[in-house]
């Protein structure tokens, strides 16, 4: 009997199919009888090189316990507005297409929706950075914005490519004062560490000013890194870029080192995540909140000092390096329904089901790069939905999120409908 | 009190505005003007304000290598207090060769030029944050001046002056011109070009930037855009400024109808000069820019076009 | 082939520039230095080569703060050499450091001299032509487009409007580069790290700098601040601003 093969080749990705009328594979004869009732049976030859070179590398293993069920592509966010999932990728990797030549590289935000389903436990919070770290190394091309992003922060120790010396000045514009540490160390109580947004995006500003006012109002003796603080790094680490990461840590916990204080809050949750999980590895623990878990836990003190009401429908968007990573859901929303006068409603998506804003794993740095791979920003889906539930204000506890559903709100069509605020805005308009 | 070398620049056979310029300049400074052209004969007949033209044959178009050893034969000929020459492409690599090779001081980036005994130049740096002002010494010295900095008016005379000649001299021939390129007018960098002229979302609609192009074109600018209109499909993302898209430095960035929202301020805050058209007062725009109207941008941008052609 | 790319340290702009008490240079205490970005064009752009063909790629600063970082990090790019050189002014304006940079770089051997076409500082003259110049090199300068072939470089030269000249240029020479073929390449921190661990720097004396053609800055100052933008209301306005800017 003749064999008959064709080789489709497809140009990019060398995929070839071979179609037989009969095949011996392990010297087991597979054709079998029944596949003449069809066309030619096909058989694939993919080569298998590009799944093993991600699976070999450290932290990247357990992409090869996909069995495809497909449950991650239900909840990522991203082939929600997409394509693109976890099953995907490994259905691309199967077929000997590369990850680290592909789009998809770079789409992850590893917001860990899919880790939270896969019954495989097919771990992309840890796939990705490894993958991603080797395609840097390896000289391939990053995305443009992100490049640069890493630059700025390896030069500047943030990622907009200010002045580090002008990272504490949105304090001198504040009118409670701050304590910049690094000017005059003293012993405090809580070291606040203030993060990117918050030091040097305009809204950030306005969220920074307002949990001076709360803190000062509490009476928390607190004080700051001022301009010796650096970008947490995290999501440089999730973009790949560890080695960067590691300098800044480094950098901060030297710093962290130096000083005496007894607890440490963040404003953000990367930097939650990178400071409560990552800088232990590298010898830096501390005793760290969130800003939203500092503030629920004085309650009793906090409560009295909100006599002015704020009468709005509010609803809260889980950032998913609190949420999902870290599990917490109720801190933010303890404060939010201490709020005099809201009328707080859930998203459909919230909690350990929240949507992700898109702005995680160096999706902040990859908007235009994204761009051409999705239909819509994740953010606008997000605001599509804060909408719907009717709500009047978004309230976030991200840095990142302000500027990101803020402008969602626009592009979308939807200025004056609905306002985002960082939850200590919130709290801040309700102290008189 | 010496002569004032002028190079005289030309591109494809036509003078470079910037010659007028310069030879305008020259004038006002009070000294005999001579101007140096290397290129066609044609020419010289629009050189009318310069007292005298020496030219060299060194071949129709620019050469750093023939031009350059032009340059230096007619300056030993002529033996002037202050050559003048443009701070463009051809301009600088004169300047730096006859510098380097007489050692003669030179002083680049030159906005304003003055003589009282020695030669004085002012040299706007590091992007325009420093204004430096250089002392020559009394010459003879050299003098690259940015372009734009005197009007081209007052050095536009036709009228054929006294012309010498000298002699080409030898060179080692390493440097071979071989063709012009013009330029594909299909894709337009907006990281290389001058003046922008960006627009945002106060645009409106896709109909409406036509009233931005014909400014662009008023203004030998390309129009850019903030990321709004790229979303829109109304412009291509290669004209994206921001954060996610291209960082631009012009010297001129007109902003129409954008807010100045962060994203969008990383990518054009280091233009030398920002204008901004907004109807809104409180527009962020206006903390960055140097120059504000506060204004209906189609009032303004139609007139403003008018006015200029 | 060896391309030599000098590289320099310029002050940063994203900080503010002071001057010194005399009013005549900045106070280079207080200034952060950083690579000029045109010679990271001149470095990618002899990376390209290199890694299209074979070339030896040298890179070569006078020492000075920070230089070792700029150094290494031009190492983990990928160039094969770097040579630091000692005893020099790190401040030197162009035609001092020419001087200083000929001296280095006459012994190299060098085939092609890639420089950063100008820089953020260039106040009495642009180091390619300079550099050329004391080196008997040919040269040109603003180019976008370079190639290299049996011992000429065939290259693009920038003009206004977006109109480029062709030129060969025989080798050696010394080219402007305004351009890479591709935007300079990002140096990961780890691999920057581990090239500081496994590579070196070699050191050269700057040694007698000979005659450099100076010039005196009687002044340096700050352009007179408007605190906001000065608004204007009428176009007549306008175009007076497009006027004085050069623009019409
Ligand atoms: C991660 C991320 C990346 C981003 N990247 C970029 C980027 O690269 N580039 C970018 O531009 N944006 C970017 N953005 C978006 C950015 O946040 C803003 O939403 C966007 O820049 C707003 O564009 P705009 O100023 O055109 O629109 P708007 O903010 O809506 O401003 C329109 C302005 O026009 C004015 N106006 C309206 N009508 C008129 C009129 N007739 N005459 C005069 N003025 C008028 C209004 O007063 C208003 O100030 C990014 C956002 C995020 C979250
Ligand atoms: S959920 Fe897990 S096992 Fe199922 S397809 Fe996705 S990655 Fe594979
Ligand atoms: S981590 Fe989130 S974005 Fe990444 S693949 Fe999983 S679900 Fe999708």
């Amino acid at each position: 009997m003749t064999l008959k093969t064709m080789v489709r080749k497809e140009k990019e990705n060398k995929i070839s199919y071979v179609e037989k009328d009969s095949a011996i594979i392990d010297g087991i004869d597979v054709s079998g009888h029944w596949n003449k009732m069809y066309q030619p049976r096909e058989i694939s030859n993919f080569d298998v090189g590009p799944l093993e070179e991600l699976r070999a590398l450290a932290g990247a293993e357990s992409i090869g316990n996909c069995y495809q069920c497909a449950q991650c592509i239900g909840v990522c966010p991203v082939d929600n507005v997409g394509d693109y999932g976890p099953r995907k990728i490994y259905r691309k990797l199967q077929m000997g297409i590369s990850l680290f030549d592909s789009a998809d590289l770079w789409q992850c935000t590893t917001c860990m929706n899919c880790l939270r389903v896969c019954p495989k436990e097919v771990n992309m919070i840890e796939i990705m950075p490894a993958a991603r770290e080797k395609a840097i190394l390896d000289g391939k091309e990053v995305p443009a914005e992100l490049q640069e992003m890493f630059q700025n922060c390896a030069e500047y120790g943030n990622p907009m490519g200010e002045s580090p010396r002008k990272r504490a000045r949105w304090a001198k514009k504040a009118d409670v004062e701050v304590k910049d540490l690094s000017k005059n160390p003293e012993s405090v109580d809580v070291l606040w560490f203030v993060g990117d947004y918050y030091a040097y995006h305009g809204r950030g500003n306005d969220a920074a000013n307002a949990m001076a006012r709360v803190l000062t109002r509490l009476g928390v003796n607190f004080g700051t890194l001022g301009a010796e603080e650096r970008c947490d790094g995290d999501s440089q680490r999730l973009a790949g870029e560890k080695g960067l990461f590691e300098m800044l840590a480094e950098h901060n916990i030297e710093k962290f080192n130096s000083l005496e204080f007894n607890k440490m809050v963040v404003s953000g949750p990367h930097a939650y995540n990178a400071i409560k999980n990552e800088y232990p590895k590298m010898g830096g623990s501390y005793d760290v909140d969130h800003y939203t878990q500092f503030l629920s836990s004085m309650m009793d003190k906090l409560k009295p000092l909100m006599t002015r009401e704020f009468k709005k429908k509010v609803t809260f968007h889980d950032p998913c390096y609190l949420g999902r990573h870290n599990g917490e859901y109720e801190a933010p929303r303890t404060l939010l329904n201490a709020i005099p006068g809201i009328e707080f409603t859930e998203m459909f998506r919230n909690k350990e089901q929240g949507y992700c804003c898109g702005g995680g794993g160096g999706g902040m740095w990859l908007d235009g790069f994204m761009a051409d791979n999705i239909n819509e920003r994740l953010s606008e889906n997000r605001v599509k939905e804060a909408i719907s539930v009717g709500a009047e204000v978004l309230a976030v506890c991200c840095p990142y999120e302000v500027s990101r559903f803020e402008d969602a709100v626009k592009s979308t069509g939807n200025e004056g409908k609905l306002q985002v605020l960082d939850i200590i805005e919130i709290i801040d308009q309700c102290i008189e | 009190m010496g002569d004032i070398l002028v190079v005289a620049e030309h591109l494809n056979g036509a003078l470079d505005e910037s010659t007028f310029e310069l030879i305008g300049m020259a004038n006002d400074l009070g000294n005999s003007v001579v101007a140096f052209i290397g290129g066609s004969d044609d020419m010289i007949g629009q050189l009318g304000a310069a007292s005298k033209v020496v030219r060299v044959d060194a071949g129709a178009d620019f050469n750093p290598e023939t031009y350059g050893a032009a340059l230096v034969a007619v300056a030993d000929h002529v033996n002037p207090q202050v050559v003048l020459t443009s701070g463009s492409s051809m301009g600088m690599e004169l300047a730096n060769m006859l510098s380097a090779q007489k050692s003669w001081p030179l002083a680049v980036a030159a906005t304003k030029v003055s003589i009282d005994g020695d030669v004085k130049a002012e040299s706007a740096l590091f992007g325009g944050k420093i204004i430096a002002t250089t002392n020559l010494g009394s010459g003879p010295c050299v003098v690259a001046v940015v372009a734009g900095s005197a009007p081209a008016d007052a050095g536009r005379k036709d009228g054929r002056p006294a012309v010498e000649s000298v002699d080409m001299p030898a060179t080692a021939g390493k440097v071979t011109f071989k063709k012009l390129i013009m330029p594909e007018s299909a894709d337009v960098d907006i990281t290389t070009k001058d003046v922008l002229v960006a627009i945002g979302r106060g645009i409106g609609s896709k109909d409406d930037i036509e009233v931005a192009e014909e400014l662009a074109e008023a203004l030998d600018a390309a129009v850019a855009a903030s990321r709004p209109i790229i979303d829109a499909g109304w412009l291509p993302k290669s004209r994206q400024v921001g954060k996610s898209g291209l960082k631009v430095k012009p010297k001129l960035y007109i902003a129409l109808g954008i807010s100045g929202a962060p994203e969008h301020l990383e990518g054009m805050k280091n233009s030398s000069t920002i204008i901004a058209i907004n109807s809104d007062k409180n527009a962020p725009i206006f903390d960055v820019a140097h120059y504000g109207m506060v204004a209906d941008l189609f009032d303004v941008v139609e007139e403003l076009t008018e006015a200029l052609d | 082939m060896k391309i030599v790319v000098p590289l320099k340290q310029v002050p940063d702009l994203v900080e503010d520039l002071e001057l010194n008490d005399e009013g005549t240079g900045l106070d280079y205490e207080y200034l952060k230095m950083k690579l000029n970005e045109w010679d990271d064009h001149a470095l990618e752009e002899a990376l390209q080569i290199k890694e299209g063909g074979s070339a030896e790629v040298i890179a070569v600063a006078v020492d000075g703060e920070d230089v070792d970082k700029m150094l290494y990090t031009a190492l983990a790019k990928g160039a094969d050499k770097a040579v630091k050189i000692t005893g020099a002014n790190p401040y030197a304006d162009n035609q001092e450091l020419a001087r200083v940079l000929a001296n280095a770089i006459s012994g190299m051997g060098a085939d092609l001299v890639l420089v950063g076409v100008q820089s953020a500082g260039d106040r009495d003259g642009w180091l390619a032509p300079i550099l050329a110049t004391h080196l008997n090199m040919p040269t040109v300068s603003v180019v976008t487009g370079l190639e290299v072939n049996d011992g000429t470089a065939t290259v693009h030269k920038e003009y206004s409007g977006g109109i480029m000249a062709e030129f060969d240029v025989a080798l050696p020479a010394v080219i402007g580069v305004q351009a890479a073929r591709q935007t300079p390449r990002y140096a990961p921190v780890s691999k920057v790290r581990q090239i500081q661990q496994s590579a070196s720097i070699e050191e050269m004396a700057a040694g007698d700098v000979g005659d450099v053609v100076t010039s005196t800055v009687e002044e340096m100052r700050h352009p007179e601040k408007s605190g906001g933008a000065r608004i204007l209301s009428s176009v007549d306005e306008i175009v007076e601003v497009l006027k004085e800017k050069g623009v019409v």
